[in-house]
């Protein structure tokens, strides 16, 4: 027998309607129609504005009458429309009074916050047309996809590697090999998921991948003629659908079968898929911004406006909190989803008033949430207002950091810096002085991330050089903490790029020595470079994208962040969840972690200009000994000169084994499982200037 | 160029011959097929596409219902698609839930 609730009660000019389900909000397929539902604390009136695919003008604009309304929710279901073919948007009625925060206005037609589907920008880069009154256009999409059996990795995190890229970045250069039609897309990764295997990363972490405007903001370089964009994608237009422009399909409005083919073949590779989400603003800018959404929906309980840019999403109101987690939910179930970074997630944490709360509700209610129990959860932990929360950050046993004093500590330990020592060593350990009750998977160790130098360039520049940005080299961060090796930018002085291959190879080892959870510049492993620009969040072009000939120019990196990283997945002692103990808790002579100098025991903690630190763990004590490894020594001489090191014995039957020395020019700088050299005199070693060497023993 | 979809089922094997534009206007009139031939309980769903120009996002869709109407014991294959139908169906992965033919192949179809 039919349900009754697939009959029409209502009809207005031929359109059949009934009232609709106001959960879950968004336009959702029910038996013979499409159910409609919409919240405005303060809207006095509604309606539904539908169009033809692509047409500039609505076919009919049906108001919610006073029955299809409950609460602060307009629903309405509306049958016999063929979902396939339509757009939809609304019309908000209601008062305009911005000093109370009110901004309503029917002549805009706003879209769905819970579009799964967004038509205006199906292929990137083309312009829009600008006169259309409705530039981002709800549609409606199938769940089909056929996954087989795929299911979210749920990898232990501190197994990651994780590899931070931008899905056109990765593939929009000729040089990839993916023709034209597909190049900068979802389609066009899959076929370097290879690649990534080859690398050893087991998670990627795409930056924004909601839909955004590339031409929000977008402007001509006065000075090259350039165009300028939106190009990274920190600035949602929706929060539940997939940009159109990253797939190769999105004209035919296939992005979302595209994305989840994406995640459904990294998973099959064993790769996670992480996704950077932007949570603190929107695209609809400050007050004269445009309205796409929010602003005429409900511009009070959406925006707060503490930072003055007027678009600071409202998160911890309970309306948008409950947006939030139905987003999350959404990715997490229906795109298998592994986990989620939050930029500049500190604001997440702010009352409606930018006060930080003690407790906030949202970061509580995400690390509580039954549905993303298995996520993981990485916070920006700071934000645009000055909130800096690296080690404070509200965690609920549940959110791991992106660790912002590891990545200067590093930098400028490597650089040369003195008085680093004790510094570094907290770091290794996977910040135990900001972690101690959270253990090393809060920490996610990183050098460089989208924000800033690439590792090419941190070695190569002392300044950025952002004249290409349009903004007279006064965007990007200044504290960048790069050192040249020698001269300001490309050179050929055969010592300096030999140096500064070095440098890199520095970085790459003591990320992957390092307890808690590296990540990876994508490029990072080629030597790529922005020519000096360290905030290049506006350029389609070689400033951001892969040149894959530098996988051949550049083999003898690639070559070493393969083995380095394949080093990290070897060894479990370099991936424990809970911190070292510096103790002897198994009986068996040494701890799990010991430091030293240039001598075995006698770290230089004392010596204010040392730049020598080695450090060894014990096979034994591998995930708090429960499983075996071998033992392991790090030296590292950040000191220009080498510098004589005296090792710790090891247990009778047992030598030391070279695995990598940085020092050495490749191929005989990084050596497989199995094939590490002896050490030629098992006392010690003569480590060159700015060089690291591990050691296995066994 | 108008669409036309024509079946033919002999013993196991149903093939339908898509012809023209595939887009949401005439969707439904291949949808109709396929449930004619998943009514026949055949084996095999063959969907020839020589003479397919263009295939919409509701084209697209509807082979996601064929492979669901049809059931994961019968075989779908897809003979002679052009690049322009190919590509979106490699790029959203179907091509893994079917097997795809450059030209009709009884030795591999009628085995």
């Amino acid at each position: 027998m039919d349900r009754i609730d697939a009959y029409p009660s209502h009809e207005y000019q031929g359109y059949k309607l009934r009232p609709g389900k106001p959960l879950p909000f968004g336009a959702t397929l029910v038996p013979g129609g499409i159910n409609f539902s919409i919240y405005s604390s303060a809207a006095t009136s509604c309606t539904l504005v539908l169009f033809r695919k692509r047409e500039q003008e609505p076919f009919v604009e049906i108001p919610f009458v006073k029955e299809f309304r409950i609460g602060d929710v307009f629903a309405m279901t509306v049958f016999g429309l063929d979902w396939e073919e339509i757009e939809y948007g609304y019309r908000m009625d209601g008062p305009w009074n911005p000093e109370d925060g009110y901004r309503f206005d029917n002549t805009k037609i706003l879209m769905d916050p819970y579009a799964k589907l967004i038509g205006g920008r199906e292929v990137w880069g083309v312009q829009p047309d600008w006169n259309n009154n409705y530039q981002h256009r709800g549609r409606l999409v199938a769940d089909d996809f056929d996954w087989e059996h795929d299911q979210p990795l749920e990898k232990a995190i501190e197994d990651l590697v994780i590899y931070e890229m931008h899905v056109r970045s990765f593939t929009a250069h000729e040089s990839s090999g993916a023709n034209a039609r597909k190049r900068g897309t979802f389609a066009a990764i899959i076929d370097k998921i290879p690649y990534l295997k080859a690398l050893g990363v087991n998670c990627v972490e795409f930056l924004p991948v909601y839909e955004f405007d590339e031409f929000e903001n977008s402007k001509i370089n006065p000075d090259t003629g350039e165009q300028l964009y939106n190009y990274w994608g920190y600035s949602t237009v929706g929060f539940f659908a997939p940009k159109a422009g990253y797939a190769s399909t999105g004209k035919f409005n296939m992005q979302v079968d595209e994305f989840k083919n994406l995640v459904k073949l990294l998973h099959a590779n064993d790769i996670e898929v992480m996704l950077d989400v932007v949570f603190n603003h929107t695209a609809e800018g400050n007050e004269r911004g445009p309205y796409i959404s929010f602003r005429g929906l409900d511009n009070k309980t959406y925006y707060f406006n503490f930072s003055g840019t007027g678009n600071t999403l409202n998160c911890n109101h309970p309306i948008v909190r409950g947006m939030v987690l139905d987003c999350l939910r959404y990715w997490a179930s229906e795109y298998h989803i592994d986990g989620f970074r939050f930029d500049l997630a500190s604001i997440l944490g702010r009352d409606q008033f930018g006060a930080p709360l003690s407790n906030p509700p949202l970061l509580e209610q995400l690390a509580y949430d039954p549905i993303l129990a298995h996520c993981k959860l990485i916070a920006e932990a700071w934000d645009a207002g000055g909130l800096y929360q690296v080690g404070s950050f509200p965690a609920y046993n549940r959110w791991a950091e992106w660790n912002g004093k590891y990545r200067d500590s590093v930098r400028k330990f490597v650089k040369g810096e003195t008085g680093l020592i004790g510094d570094i060593a907290q770091r290794i350990q996977g910040s135990p002085d900001l972690y101690a009750s959270r253990g090393p998977t809060a920490s996610v160790n990183f050098i460089t991330a989208h924000d800033g130098f690439t590792l090419m360039d941190l070695v190569s520049y002392n300044e950025k050089h952002n004249l290409a940005n349009g903004e007279n080299n006064n965007d990007g961060a200044n504290d960048n903490n790069s050192w040249n090796c020698g001269w300001e930018g490309e050179t050929t002085d055969a010592g300096i790029n030999a140096l500064r291959r070095q440098q890199i190879k520095n970085f790459a080892v003591l990320m992957m020595v390092s307890q808690g959870i590296p990540m990876i510049l994508m490029g990072d492993e080629v030597g790529r470079t922005q020519y000096g620009n360290n905030n290049t969040f506006c350029h389609d072009n070689e400033l951001n994208w892969m040149d894959w000939t530098q996988t051949e120019k550049n083999y003898d990196l690639l070559r070493f962040f393969q083995r380095i990283i394949a080093f990290r997945h070897q060894h479990p002692i370099l991936r424990n969840r809970y911190f070292l103990s510096h103790s002897d808790y198994l009986g068996i002579g040494v701890p799990d972690i010991s430091f030293h100098g240039t001598q075995p025991w006698q770290p230089n903690w004392s010596d204010g200009t040392a730049r020598t630190l080695a450090f060894m763990l014990n096979g034994d004590y591998a995930r708090g000994g429960t499983v075996r490894d071998d033992t392991l020594y790090v030296a590292m001489n950040m000191f220009w000169d080498a510098v004589w090191f005296t090792v710790p014995e090891l247990p009778a039957g047992m030598r030391w084994h070279i695995a990598a020395n940085t020092g050495v020019p490749s191929p005989h700088d990084i050596w497989d499982a199995g094939s590490e050299p002896l050490l030629d005199d098992q006392r010690g070693f003569l480590l060159g200037g700015r060089s690291v060497i591990i050691l296995v023993g066994r | 160029m108008a669409f036309s979809a024509t079946l033919e089922v002999i013993n196991d094997i149903a093939k339908i011959n898509l012809v023209g534009e595939l887009d949401a206007s005439v969707a439904n009139d291949f949808r109709i097929k396929i449930e004619e031939a998943a009514a026949q309980k055949v084996k095999k769903l063959v969907l020839l596409l020589q003479e397919l120009k263009y295939m919409s996002s509701a084209g697209l869709r509807t082979l996601v219902f064929a492979k669901q109407k049809m059931g994961s014991g019968v075989t779908i294959y897809l003979v002679g698609a052009t690049e322009d139908v190919s590509e979106p169906i490699h790029d959203t992965g179907f091509h893994h839930s079917v097997i795809m033919l450059e030209t009709y192949d009884p030795e591999v179809i009628e085995k």
